[in-house]
């Protein structure tokens, strides 16, 4: 792995969660709407970072759940097993407008997935995409609707997000497979 | 990856196969409590329950697990099939494999024969109790379910309680409880103990044991397959290895009661403790042992079919 890029620290992870938390209440006009999902395992703590964003703008509370999209992932039998992690949905998603919430969005497959298992939870009136990289090379038809930044990559490269929470410290570089 | 490709026993698994296992019970737990009890993971693949005794928990919560996991599953009674006119248990399986099978969930009243299943086919055995062998998923949910309760292994005092010879429970159990480091006593009398029971910790009477307790684990009286004696009475069971509730009172905070199932009720355990629900009923776990099964099944089938 060779480092390539620096392309995003602590203080610009923090203006791109704050400019996107603005951007969802202005397009769903408020938070009364909203709930937050995060894929496991960084999508978790930018939906949590989000859903404390708009709290404080609004005050008023927003829920945010996690979801671990491992059952319905489209290669299991073609790749090493992946470790299950918990997926925890406490609140009713019916009719309402669920933010989906991930940090790396590449081939679109595990949103697929994520899609697929929003839809067990109940009928949502809208599913909208947080991403806080976008690097391309899409095989499925998904956008995201809320985009950190959009960065042009090649295949050899890989995007690395890392983040306090899970990681110890916010940052987004990219490096070259080794 | 577990370590080999099928579960035929509890001393094949591997500390890593027990971890694994338990660590992805979590997330399918949480698949049982939803609304919709359904997940796509193993669609497309074909399971057969192949259970040549009876069975009420083990033979549904291997059918609900793969149910749930969407995997196809097929449940083949013995006294309904060719094997009544006189089809031999190795041509049957011929039949089966023909038809293009994924993994076989077997069990059976010889000790022994999983094993030989396993030796003849090519696709993941799964050992649902054979004989007075081996139940290994059953000390797996036993695991689970401990766990759920103490989270931790290390150290728990766990007496397994009543007919330890003819139990392939207990059998599982000992194995998997003291690779899990937790220190296990036999309270049997010397007619449930083998002949060279050297190297066990054991007891006769439950009273010895109940106040220290973290677990105790009652075996069902197996009275299908005690062939060469029976215990005298069961007045003299009740003194000496019943949980009622005078003892059940004795046990410390935290302590739990577990059983396999089914329960003979006023042998194993009075009614009183069946049925109470005091205080005290939260240290049966009986019914939470059921619930964990199906997780920890259902992790069993993807680790081996995913």
């Amino acid at each position: 792995m060779i480092e390539k890029a620096h392309i995003l620290n602590e203080d610009d992870i923090d203006r791109v969660i704050r400019r996107i938390s603005h951007e969802i209440l202005e397009r769903n006009k408020g938070p009364e709407s909203l709930v937050f999902i995060g894929i496991q395992k960084r999508g978790v703590p930018l939906a949590d970072r989000i859903a404390k964003n708009i709290e404080k703008f609004e005050g008023t509370e927003i829920k945010a759940g996690k979801l671990d999209i491992t059952f319905y992932r489209d290669d299991i039998g073609q790749n090493i097993k992946p470790n299950a992690r918990i997926t925890d949905i406490s609140f009713d998603i019916e009719g309402k407008n669920v933010i989906l919430v991930d940090d790396v969005l590449y081939t679109g497959r595990t949103v697929r997935a994520a899609l697929d298992a929003i839809i067990d939870f109940g009928r949502p009136k809208s599913i909208q995409l947080v991403v806080l990289i976008d690097r391309g090379h899409r095989e499925l038809p998904i956008r995201a609707d809320y985009v950190g930044k959009n960065l042009p990559t090649s295949l050899n490269e890989s995007v690395e997000v890392k983040l306090k929470e899970t990681d110890g410290l916010d940052s987004v570089m990219v490096v070259e497979k080794g | 990856m577990l370590s080999k490709k099928s579960i035929l026993d509890a001393d094949s698994l591997s500390l890593e196969d027990i971890k694994l296992i338990l660590s992805n019970a979590d997330s399918f737990l949480e698949i049982s409590r939803r609304d919709v009890k359904k997940v796509p993971t193993l669609r497309g693949k074909t399971v057969i329950n192949m259970f040549f005794e009876p069975s009420t928990r083990t033979r549904t919560s291997f059918e609900i697990a793969a149910k749930r996991l969407s995997a196809d599953i097929i449940n083949f009674s013995p006294l309904t099939s060719s094997l009544k006119k006189g089809e031999s248990i190795i041509d049957t399986l011929k039949t089966i494999l023909s038809m293009k099978v994924d993994l076989i969930v077997i069990r059976h009243s010889d000790s022994g024969t999983v094993k030989m299943v396993d030796r003849f086919v090519d696709i993941p055995v799964i050992n649902a109790g054979d004989g007075k062998y081996q139940h290994p998923t059953q000390a797996l949910l036993d695991l689970y379910t401990i766990k759920k309760r103490f989270g931790k292994f290390e150290g728990l005092k766990v007496d397994i309680v009543g007919d330890f010879l003819d139990s392939r429970v207990a059998r599982s159990d000992m194995n998997l409880f003291e690779k899990m480091g937790m220190d296990v006593t036999i309270v049997s009398p010397t007619m449930f103990l083998p002949e060279d029971f050297s190297g066990m910790k054991v007891k006769h009477c439950i009273d010895d044991v109940i106040e220290d307790a973290d677990i105790v684990y009652m075996l069902r009286m197996q009275f299908e397959r005690q062939d060469r004696k029976f215990y005298p009475s069961v007045m003299e069971y009740n003194r000496f290895l019943t949980m009622n509730m005078d003892r059940l009172g004795k046990m410390k905070p935290g302590s739990i009661v577990m059983h396999p199932g089914p329960v003979n009720r006023g042998i194993e355990i009075t009614d009183e403790v069946m049925d109470t629900s005091g205080e005290l009923a939260e240290k049966i776990v009986i019914e939470e042992q059921v619930t964990f099964g199906v997780a920890v099944r259902m992790a069993i089938l993807y680790l081996i079919l995913g």
